[in-house]
């Protein structure tokens, strides 16, 4: 029976996904990994457990689009055009140099030089799916990083188009008429503007009805009607799906109803997302590699040796600041879903001699599989190059005072010490934010905070003052327990990251320990009660009582901070004495006749 | 016990305060509570400065006079501290207590009096400071102004430092 099947199906991809992604998840590998091992596991050369991975994956690309639409609707009109130089500088960039560079690769393993330049191209996009999934789950879309690689696939979505019309046209097959490439992009730039006409003039009015029936699922099904409507529209011209649904998403960006579209669309997404990455490895041909390892090998290096030096190259001119150079390359280095459509039109078209095709639509398949071990490998070495920096040698340091740390808290104390005329030695371990900080005329010198050597160096011995600004917590109670212990007459401040932070250097009699988010978290206490109608002065009266409680509470922790159970009581009555005390005083102004005045 | 308040915004600079305190503060029971320096970002801790009110015996406000009054910061302590149901009303935590307010001036004694700079005479600018230590039930005693420190020969500031010296240990002497 047929729904007997179709339930059978589900059961095999959720229970492949529900047991490989949390293990690779456990292992550090990611979730992308673990979807492609379930692929591979349940696919036609693992346990054979469905069958038909081509079908598949033509469904679970809806994902993809699904997730394009999300992408779209965090970034608004205003947002695209700021983009528009990742977009198309370095979006061309990385086509023209990768794919040059790729089709002189192919030449060399003797392919015909249009077949070669073709392939380059297909395998010169990368995988939209892949790269902003694993920004996503790192948080980095909104970083440089994630801005310029969303850029560079931005732009390949937009190339594919043209690449995916003209291949056909190459080959031995039948020559269409030439006015079929005019009337083509014809169809696409009309498409494109009907799609954005609809979304400003129909949809826009449109959701506001829908949603004003007030039915969830109403919703949520003219939410998934929008996105399956627009791609459509867009397969009808010729055009990327993912495009249309980003442009709709963008559309929907500065809507009031962007929130309820993105709690509606993202379980869609993250599960057909996940289909799509086991419909990935479900489609790696195991038999091909058996059969030809050595080039299916040589061909996967080759993809991703030169992607990936082009990039790290790329990114600099990029902006991608240098330390992610190579996260950046190891991003985007893999072969994409384009390569499959346009390898598939390629070889229909005869572009391609032989097992080209099947060779390299597995080498691209692979490429994808590897690229989540290459992030790993590219943050690690990212750390490790951090650490292996010499310190650099600091000569007769005589300021009267030392920072240690010089990120965003750091930079604050440094320049409000500098307006008084005073001078700081600085370190920082980060060569980046170092670079960067130089432009402003500090000089800041690197090394490792809490080495003996390097404090000595940095004059600790006649220094006045230690401001520990480190972000790591315990490298900053390491360095207060060095200074401690060899300069008991330095004076410190502190940065604490958090109220155990602060316990624990309130154990070791630091008592100038400032929690970093207390102060600016009291100012927008009393932002928020202002706009809730108390009076500037008032809600700067509570936040003094909030903080005198608080630093009581504080206090009273210090004898049990290693005790949680006790800090968690503590904490609460605390809070709970301070509402009772704000209660009484209402309560007394409420009763006060100003007999005594009169 | 004598609970000095002192509120002067900039302690280091001042020249006739600083004579007055440092002859002072040494002395056995007296405990100075320097507002300023407590509370850079003027946030009181009420709880705080009425145990140390309550523990005193002599409460001494001292600090430079400015635009004929108190600092703002002593001010504000006044508003906060001093409130109904605590200082007076249903409460009178302070009666019976000695006060004693102790000023410097910038300009010299001549500038107030008729001709001179201020117009009015030093007096005209006691009672809204003695009538708050009354109101609080307090004994406000005979103020001590000192007229332009700054511009005072040392040894005639040391000696008017003295005499406040002497003055308080007198007072620890009467009342242990």
């Amino acid at each position: 029976m047929a729904e007997g099947s179709l339930l059978t199906d589900t059961l095999i991809y959720l229970g492949a996904a529900v047991v490989c992604v949390p293990v690779a998840k456990r292992l550090g590998l990611g979730s992308v990994l673990g979807y492609l091992i379930a692929g591979v596991a349940i696919g036609p050369w693992g346990l054979r457990l469905v069958g038909d991975p081509q079908s598949t994956l033509h469904f679970a690309e809806f994902g993809v689009v699904l997730m394009l639409f999300l992408i779209g609707l965090e970034i608004d009109l205003n947002r695209l055009t700021a983009l528009r130089r990742a977009v198309f500088g370095g979006g061309s960039m990385q086509m023209l140099v990768c794919g040059a560079l790729l089709a002189a690769a192919f030449v060399s393993f003797r392919l015909p030089w249009i077949g070669a330049i073709v392939a380059a191209l297909a395998v010169a996009m990368s995988s939209t799916a892949i790269a902003t999934q694993t920004l996503n789950e790192k948080n980095q879309l909104g970083t440089a990083l994630g801005r310029t690689a969303f850029g560079v696939l931005l732009f390949q979505d937009i190339v594919a188009i043209p690449l995916i019309a003209v291949v056909p046209l190459l080959g031995s097959g039948e020559r269409q008429p030439g006015s079929s490439a005019w009337i083509a992009t014809a169809t696409a730039l009309a498409a494109i503007a009907g799609v954005i006409a609809l979304g400003r003039f129909v949809m826009r009015p449109l959701i506001r009805v829908i949603a004003a029936v007030d039915v969830r699922e109403i919703f949520t099904a003219f939410a998934l009607l929008l996105v399956i409507g627009v791609a459509l529209v867009m397969t009808f011209a010729g055009l990327s799906m993912g495009l249309g649904a980003f442009l709709v998403g963008a559309l929907f960006a500065s809507s009031e109803y962007r929130h309820a579209l993105e709690g509606d669309i993202e379980p869609f997404k993250g599960l057909l997302l996940g289909l799509f990455f086991i419909a990935i490895g479900m489609s790696i041909d195991v038999g091909l590699i058996g059969a030809q390892p050595g080039t299916l090998a040589l061909l996967v290096a080759t993809i991703l040796a030169v992607k990936g030096v082009a990039l790290a190259l790329l990114a600099r001119r990029l902006g991608v600041p240098a330390r992610e150079r190579w996260l950046f390359a190891a991003l985007l280095a893999q072969g994409g879903e384009f390569a499959f459509v346009v390898l598939g039109a390629a070889r229909d078209a005869q572009v391609l001699p032989g097992t080209w095709g099947a060779l390299l639509n597995a080498a691209v398949a692979l490429s994808m599989a590897a690229t989540p071990l290459l992030v790993i490998g590219a943050e690690r070495w990212a750390t490790r190059r951090a650490a292996q920096r010499e310190d650099d040698v600091i000569e007769d340091a005589q300021a009267p005072v030392i920072i240690a740390g010089f990120g965003r808290y750091g930079q604050i104390i440094g320049r409000m010490l500098r307006v008084h005329g005073v001078s700081a030695t600085v370190l920082d371990h980060d060569p980046d934010n170092i670079e960067l900080v130089a432009r402003f005329g500090y000089k800041v010198f690197y090394g490792d905070a809490t080495r003996l050597d390097l404090l000595q160096a940095a004059g600790a011995a006649n220094a006045r003052l230690l401001v520990v600004a480190i972000d790591q917590i315990e490298d900053s109670l390491k360095l207060v327990d060095l200074a401690r212990t060899h300069f008991p007459n330095l004076q410190m401040v502190v940065r604490a990251r958090n109220v155990r932070h602060w316990l624990e250097l309130a154990a070791r009699g630091i008592d100038t320990a400032e929690r970093e988010t207390f102060e600016s978290a009291l100012r927008t206490g009393r932002q928020a009660l202002e706009r809730l109608g108390m009076a500037p002065y008032e809600a700067r009266e509570l936040a003094d009582t909030f903080r005198r409680n608080n630093q009581a509470t504080l206090q009273a922790m210090r004898p049990h901070f290693q005790d949680q159970e006790k800090l968690v009581a503590l904490a609460r009555s605390g809070l709970n004495e301070l509402e009772e005390n704000l209660r009484r005083d209402r309560e007394a102004r409420g009763q006060s006749v100003k007999q005594d005045w009169e | 016990m004598i609970t000095l308040i002192y509120a002067h915004p900039h302690p280091h600079r001042s020249v006739g305060s600083r004579a007055l305190l440092t002859a002072v503060r040494d002395l056995p029971g007296l405990s100075v509570r320097s507002l300023y320096d407590l509370y850079p970002d003027l946030s009181i801790d009420v709880d705080a400065e009425r145990a140390a009110l309550v523990a005193a015996r002599l409460v001494i406000w001292q600090h430079p006079l400015y635009w004929y009054g108190v600092p703002a910061l002593l001010k504000l302590w006044f508003e906060s501290v001093l409130t109904e149901g605590w200082a007076f009303g249903s409460q009178r935590a302070l009666a019976g207590k000695d006060c004693l307010w102790v000023t410097t001036t910038g300009g010299a004694r001549d500038a107030f009096s008729p001709g001179g700079r201020h117009e009015l005479p030093f007096e005209a600018f006691v009672p809204p400071v003695a009538q708050t230590a009354r109101f609080c039930g307090m004994n406000f005693l005979t103020p001590i102004v000192v007229y332009g420190p700054h511009r005072m020969a040392a040894d005639v500031l040391q000696r008017h430092a003295g005499d406040y010296k002497a003055l308080l240990a007198d007072y620890g002497a009467r009342h242990g």
